[in-house]
């Protein structure tokens, strides 16, 4: 199949809706869902058919990202975008049959829905710009012809028809994509490396084990568009030279992984997977592989020894997975989000992706913004966009008229940004620089009445409970860090506490085995960095 | 020659889900935890037999089998209760309050995190972020997410779903 008879294939996919002139989307992400979204597609579904209204579809869509306002649902024309389309809040199944009413352009029935109507010009909206989530929130995530459609999988035809695998690297180089799990290693010296392994066997993995307690930016990818991780993959193991790919997915997303299913499904039947994808010399195969509550196995090395069917314990590296991975062959590791952006890099070129963000951080970055904010949700800005631009105009600020505090980036491994930081631009180096880091993109907003000491024990607690116990420094540490932060919290601690738990950080950083013993310290270490007058406070009484 | 598989542990048909899951996997040792998922699918936890029938079947030492299954959070080695209420403790959810839903479950049916009330009808567990933030704090009550619920609605809602 070439790029023609693929575009042909869409035109196809298209025409078979060509009746349908507008369109009712309902958010199905695992979040509306839990406030009462399938009622709601329930009840439009009634309501279309009873009006009869043909040339109006009904269509169940991915994450719109106002987590906070759902369920969600949107009107307008078939092939509007997001933005392009009125959005609607906080809905119920009552409100059905004025949606489908003023789809048809009925304006008492708009009138009717007046209060759950979104700004158009909400800032929550029109300040993102979306790549990772361009057809988040408008393409059903089941459907393989709405893929099709839109014009996925075009990128992984062209690069099987008309590019070398190597073309496809020096292509995903020139973006400078760095790795969105969190390292931010280049993602295409990181494809080059495995390429240049000499071996028959290779693998792709894709880590779907987003564990960082605060972040829902893979699940919402993957329940959104999973082709499009899908088709990353494909283009990936195209270009190191891999026929078969594994997804490692917690257990804790079922509705994920029941929609990555289906799109596996879908595309093997089409020909999209399996032997001879496309019509092409080019076979890839991929399974999923279910994570059991281990946030561990976020570490490469621990995740292969789970995929092995293992203890998932990480062991030390070298040898990396590039040159000795899963069953001992080369294997490439890269994140949910990282593989989201492939397609895009092939199909509009590396210079188009490196044009945006900052100077060492190319591209966008899907964040998670929860804690105390009003728009609480999915969001995807420009790599090096203002931090106070995202908490107070994206994300609309901390409710109840309370102030802000800090913001936690980078989970349990990375550490918080103050108020006084709030106008840095946000990149991979610039969150670095303030003792904290980028992290898989959950950001969680704390306000005035937050003890930062209780933030750092929280961090700890769940460091100790996570460790894998296979090296002491991880494993002890965290236990004897833990402690002293409990102390601390309940003001039974010394000076010489506090003193001791500073030690002990710069210990267990620099000896831990992975890197969840060595970024254990860093909640603890930021907050000591910019609040260290509540722990000081905490030990007053001493 | 081909090594004897066991025989499954009893009529009980869902072992044929288990071993079917093995089969699927060429009985690969790499298979493990998917075949530990599906024994506990099908029967909520896993026991000594349902182990030893894995590891049988699989060629692997119980020892290993069992290091597997108490290595996840995810395993559980005891019968769980009728109901099950995970209460997530993300960050997200700790800022919210998800102390004071553990408080107040424990209050009520007098169980703590990883226990099961006497009479079996409840089981409650805590989760490392269920991904649910947007509704924080967030519980999953017998499989469905609620969120943005206080303590006494969430009892409400527990104390409702062991009538039903």
């Amino acid at each position: 199949m070439n790029l023609d008879e693929l575009d042909d294939l869409a035109r196809t996919f298209t025409e078979e809706s060509a009746n349908i002139s507008h369109e009712v989307r309902v958010c199905m992400a695992a979040s509306c869902q839990s406030s009462g979204a399938q009622p709601v597609l329930d009840a439009l579904r009634k309501a279309q058919e009873a009006t009869g209204a043909d040339h109006c579809r009904v269509k169940g869509v991915g994450c719109m990202g106002l987590c906070s306002a759902g369920p969600l649902a949107t009107l307008g024309e078939r092939d509007a975008g997001l933005n392009e389309s009125k959005i609607y809040r906080e809905l119920s199944p009552n409100h059905a049959e004025s949606l489908i009413g003023a789809v048809q352009g009925d304006t008492n029935a708009e009138e009717a829905l007046a209060s759950q109507r979104c700004p158009s010009d909400l800032p929550f909206f029109q300040r993102q710009q979306k790549v990772v989530l361009e057809h988040a929130g408008v393409i059903d995530p089941d459907s393989f012809k709405g893929y099709v459609a839109v014009g996925g999988y075009r990128a992984m035809v062209q690069a099987l028809t008309e590019m070398t695998p190597a073309e496809v690297v020096a292509e995903v180089t020139t973006s400078g994509l760095r790795g969105r799990g969190g390292g931010g290693y280049p993602t295409g010296l990181k494809w080059s490396t495995v390429a240049k392994m000499p071996g028959e066997q290779k693998y792709v993995i894709c880590n779907a084990d987003e564990g960082d307690p605060g972040a829902f930016m893979d699940r919402a990818i993957l329940e959104s568009d999973p082709h499009r991780v899908l088709e990353g993959m494909a283009i990936a193991a195209y270009a190191i030279g891999a026929n078969k790919g594994y997804i490692y997915v917690r257990a804790e997303y079922p509705l994920a992984v029941e929609r990555l299913k289906t799109a596996i499904r879908k595309a093997k039947r089409q020909g999209f997977l399996g032997n001879h994808v496309c019509e092409t010399q080019f076979n890839f195969d991929v399974e999923i592989r279910l994570g059991a509550g281990a946030f561990v196995c976020g570490e490469e090395t621990a995740l292969m020894a789970s995929i092995e069917g293992g203890r998932g314990q990480p062991r030390p590296r070298p040898p990396y997975p590039a040159e000795s991975g899963l069953f001992g062959r080369p294997t490439l590791i890269n994140n949910v989000e990282t593989y989201a952006n492939i397609a895009a890099i092939v199909s509009e070129g590396g210079d188009w992706f490196a044009s945006i963000g900052t100077e060492r951080s190319k591209g966008t970055k899907v964040f998670a913004l929860a804690g105390t904010i009003v728009n609480t949700g999915l969001i995807e800005v420009p790599m090096g966009t203002r931090l106070r631009d995202i908490i107070e105009v994206i994300g609309g600020g901390i409710p109840d008229g309370k102030a802000f505090k800090a913001v936690q980036t980078g989970g349990p491994s990375g550490g918080c940004v103050p108020a006084a930081h709030l106008d840095i631009a946000v990149d991979y180096d610039s969150l670095k620089t303030l003792g904290t880091m980028m992290g898989s993109g959950g950001m969680i907003v704390m306000d005035e009445t937050s003890s930062m000491v209780d933030v750092a024990r929280f961090f700890m607690e769940f460091c100790m409970d996570e460790s894998c116990g296979k090296c002491v420094p991880c494993r002890t540490g965290t236990q004897q860090m833990h402690a002293l932060l409990d102390k601390i919290a309940k003001s039974n601690a010394t000076h010489a506490d506090l003193a001791l738990l500073e030690e002990l950080c710069e210990v267990v950083q620099a000896t831990s085995l992975c890197g969840l013993g060595q970024t254990a310290p860093n909640p603890v270490m930021s907050t000591l960095r910019y609040f260290r007058d509540e722990y000081e406070e905490k030990l007053a009484s001493h | 020659m081909q090594r004897q598989r066991p025989d499954l542990p009893s009529a009980d048909k869902r072992w044929k889900l288990v071993n079917a899951t093995m089969r699927r996997n060429g009985y690969a040792e790499h298979a493990l935890i998917e075949a530990l998922h599906s024994v506990q699918d099908a029967f909520g936890f896993l026991d000594t037999d349902a182990m030893t029938f894995v590891a049988d079947s699989l060629d692997l030492p119980l020892s290993k089998v069992y290091g597997v299954a108490t290595f996840y959070h995810l395993f559980m080695l005891k019968p769980q209760g009728r109901h099950t209420c995970v209460v997530c403790t993300g960050t997200a959810c700790y800022i919210k309050g998800a102390g004071a839903l553990i408080e107040g479950i424990e209050q009520r049916f007098g169980v703590n995190p990883g226990e099961t009330t006497d009479d079996k009808a409840l089981s409650v567990m805590t989760a490392r972020c269920v991904g649910a933030c947007g509704l924080a704090p967030a519980v999953v009550l017998d499989g469905d997410v609620i969120g943005k619920l206080g303590t006494d609605k969430l009892v409400e809602r527990i104390e409702q779903e062991i009538r039903e």
